[in-house]
């Protein structure tokens, strides 16, 4: 993500002098980082510019101290990430057998008190519970496994139909390949949310039908992606020697082309992952995806409206970070992956 | 003379009639679509608890009881000559009327945004390039990678608890049409705008600082420091114009976020524009309503892409003969 940082040999490169800017940085950073979230005395932007001084000083310290351990600059930011995705990636698979609070049970929530306030961790409601009394914790982690399960049934549907559409038109070329260009841009002709607004008016508001609204948005750029790669490949030498050798069609696609698209194609996956987790999630703000009381971090961040984040900012700010958080690392990931598999298509 | 005409035909007739394809799918995918909404649509209008002889009435009033293609064939050819239908829902004007109140606020909001964004994008952009490795370089690009993954609704959600509750600068959740006073127009259409600027803002940024970044490395530019110009003078009048190329092309593309995000702006302020207008209608099963607004916004979208297309030939001569 960060531009590599020059290496420069200075005195205070050491490994115990690394170790101990390190720890410091880490120590007043975290420090700074949690008064902040807790405190009351400042305005909301000057505790937001504290709070985010703060974590950026625990990061270059951890950053330090990686630096100090391996011998090395490590890209702490990425395996920070990486370590939330498997943590929310762990905590949605594994949501029903946790011991989490009510999540989506609104009767039981008659008895819970609304709107009690974060606890941490030990107490009754660790992230507090919203306006029927729902623990937020419980909803966080349920409305992961929603969020990421729609985004990645999508991705799934999308890389899948949309690749091997792209790479069957891009090598028989001709008219198929005309008409599914048309196609293609028939779809891309409608900007994404407004398609997903008009399917929202026709689908039932479920996992499997906005997974499916989802991939449509997908298909056309995995479409294109795909075709172009079959289009460069199809023209090497070793697929025309194949071709000699008496290879037909079908092996040809299978064992020539579809190896050397697959990388490009799933790069461009990973890409798409934290877009569709956006879109859901833009989707369910809007009241147009999956409903209340079943949690999303899109419906989740919408409680949050009309006067309750004021009162209540943990009501956004839990489902927000969780978003955020979750949105950056699979970015990381993907650009990751685009830089090692498709470099051409790395502008970003 | 046939050689010309028929690439005259091939530069100019191609493209619009793949465009009227592509627009004539829209059109049908979107009737199809919608006719699919699940319910009545005269229980959408006239409530539930009515006689069947009124539904069945109402029903061939709105002519649904027609095979899907003669329906289909007598919406295009009301959009074609500018009637496209009226709202079934209360109050029961003209779909368009809808959409011409709602458009214009769509469109500021969603050029005022863009025009911010490049406003922010430029000089960041040349700022981080000219640095290129420097810590403000880094510093501007580990921002905008965090402003690309906050959904706008977020951008919005903070920019609302910042600016507006805890400081109180910028009014809220109304709509001042610029008729009424521009200045007041301007003041409630700021902050919708930023949130839409920002995350813009961050992937112009980008793109124009590493497309800067190669361009610096030619030969032209190390003759014009030579001569002594500026570092500005040289990004300004040298740098910018080549490297502006996939910003263009991201300018294209963006278009189709920026119609997202003006969707959600609109709702998370509650603005009367083209998003609120779809929203409400979808969530209302207003069929005519929302057919309508897609085809106009798919219109819009289409053609500003297709303008994007040809303007590349004014950015760079050389791809004026490459398109040919």
């Amino acid at each position: 993500m960060l531009a590599p940082e020059p290496v420069l040999v200075r005195r205070c490169d050491t490994r115990s002098a690394l170790l101990v800017t390190g720890l410091l940085l880490l120590g007043a950073g975290s420090a700074l980082a949690l008064w902040a979230s807790g405190t009351t005395v400042l305005v909301t932007l000057v505790r937001m510019l504290v709070l985010v001084v703060g974590i950026i000083a625990a990061i270059a310290g951890l950053g330090r101290l990686a630096r100090a351990a391996r011998g090395k600059p490590v890209d702490v930011v990425f395996w920070l990430g990486m370590t939330w995705l498997v943590l929310i990636l762990g905590a949605a698979a594994l949501a029903p057998w946790l011991p989490l609070g009510n999540h989506d049970d609104s009767v039981a929530g008659l008895t819970a008190p609304i709107f009690a306030q974060p606890g941490g961790l030990g107490a009754d409601y660790p992230l507090g519970t919203n306006n029927y009394g729902l623990d937020v914790l419980a909803r966080a982690v349920f409305g992961a496994r929603t969020s990421i399960l729609v985004a990645l049934l999508a991705v799934l549907i999308g890389t899948v139909v949309g690749g091997l559409i792209g790479m069957v038109s891009g090598f028989v070329r001709g008219t198929t390949d005309r008409v599914v260009g048309i196609l293609s841009n028939a779809l891309l002709a409608v900007p994404p949310l407004i398609l997903l607004i008009a399917l929202g008016t026709v689908l039932d508001p479920s996992i499997r039908s906005i997974a499916f609204a989802l991939s449509l948005l997908t298909i056309p750029s995995m479409v294109r992606l795909a075709r172009a790669n079959t289009i460069t490949v199809a023209q090497r030498e070793y697929v025309l020697a194949a071709r000699a050798l008496g290879a037909n069609r079908m092996r040809l696609l299978l064992r020539e082309v579809l190896p050397n698209v697959v990388l490009p194609v799933l790069s461009l996956a990973v890409v798409m992952i934290s877009v569709l987790v956006v879109a859901e999630a833009s989707l369910s703000f809007l009241g147009i995806g999956i409903e209340q009381p079943a949690p999303t971090w899109g419906n989740m961040i919408a409680e949050g409206q009309g006067g309750v984040m004021e009162e209540n900012p943990y009501i956004v700010v839990v489902p927000g970070i969780c978003l955020f958080l979750t949105v950056f690392s699979f970015n990381l990931l993907g650009e990751r992956a685009q830089k090692r598999w498709d470099p051409r298509s790395a502008k970003l | 003379m046939g050689w010309e005409i028929s690439s005259v035909a091939r530069r100019f007739l191609l493209p619009v009639v793949e465009l009227l394809a592509v627009l004539f799918l829209v059109s049908l995918g979107v009737f199809l679509l919608l006719s699919l909404v699940p319910g009545d649509p005269a229980v959408a209008v006239l409530g539930e608890g009515r006689t069947p002889a009124e539904y069945d009435a109402l029903r061939e009033q709105l002519g649904l009881n027609d095979p899907l293609m003669t329906r289909y064939g007598d919406w295009l050819g009301g959009v074609l000559t500018g009637d496209l239908g009226t709202s079934l829902v209360p109050p029961q004007t003209a779909v368009l009327d809808r959409i011409t109140a709602a458009l214009p606020v769509s469109l500021e909001l969603a050029v005022l945004g863009l025009v911010m964004a490049l406003a922010m994008a430029l000089p960041l952009a040349m700022w981080s390039a000219y640095h290129q490795g420097g810590r403000a370089d880094r510093a501007i690009s580990a921002v905008t990678f965090g402003l690309l993954s906050m959904p706008s609704f977020l951008i919005g959600l903070i920019l609302i608890a910042v600016l507006v509750n805890s400081l109180d600068i910028f009014p809220r959740n109304e709509w001042v049409r610029p008729g009424d006073g521009l200045a007041g127009n301007l003041s409630h259409a700021f902050l919708p705008a930023l949130t839409i600027a920002l995350m813009e803002a961050a992937m112009f940024t980008r793109i124009l600082r590493n497309d800067l970044v190669t361009t610096l490395h030619e030969d032209f530019i190390l003759a014009a420091r030579a001569r002594g110009m500026s570092p500005l003078r040289v990004m300004v009048s040298d740098a910018l114009r080549p490297s502006s190329f996939s910003l263009v092309t991201v300018l294209g593309l963006s278009i189709g976020r920026l119609v997202g995000s003006t969707v959600i702006v609109e709702y998370l302020f509650s603005l009367p524009g083209m998003g609120k207008l779809v929203i409400d209608a979808a969530n209302q099963g207003n069929y005519p309503v929302v057919q309508g607004a897609v085809l106009v916004i798919a219109v819009i979208y289409v053609g500003s892409n297709a303008l994007i297309d040809r303007s590349y030939g004014l950015l760079d001569p050389r791809t004026r003969r490459a398109r040919a």
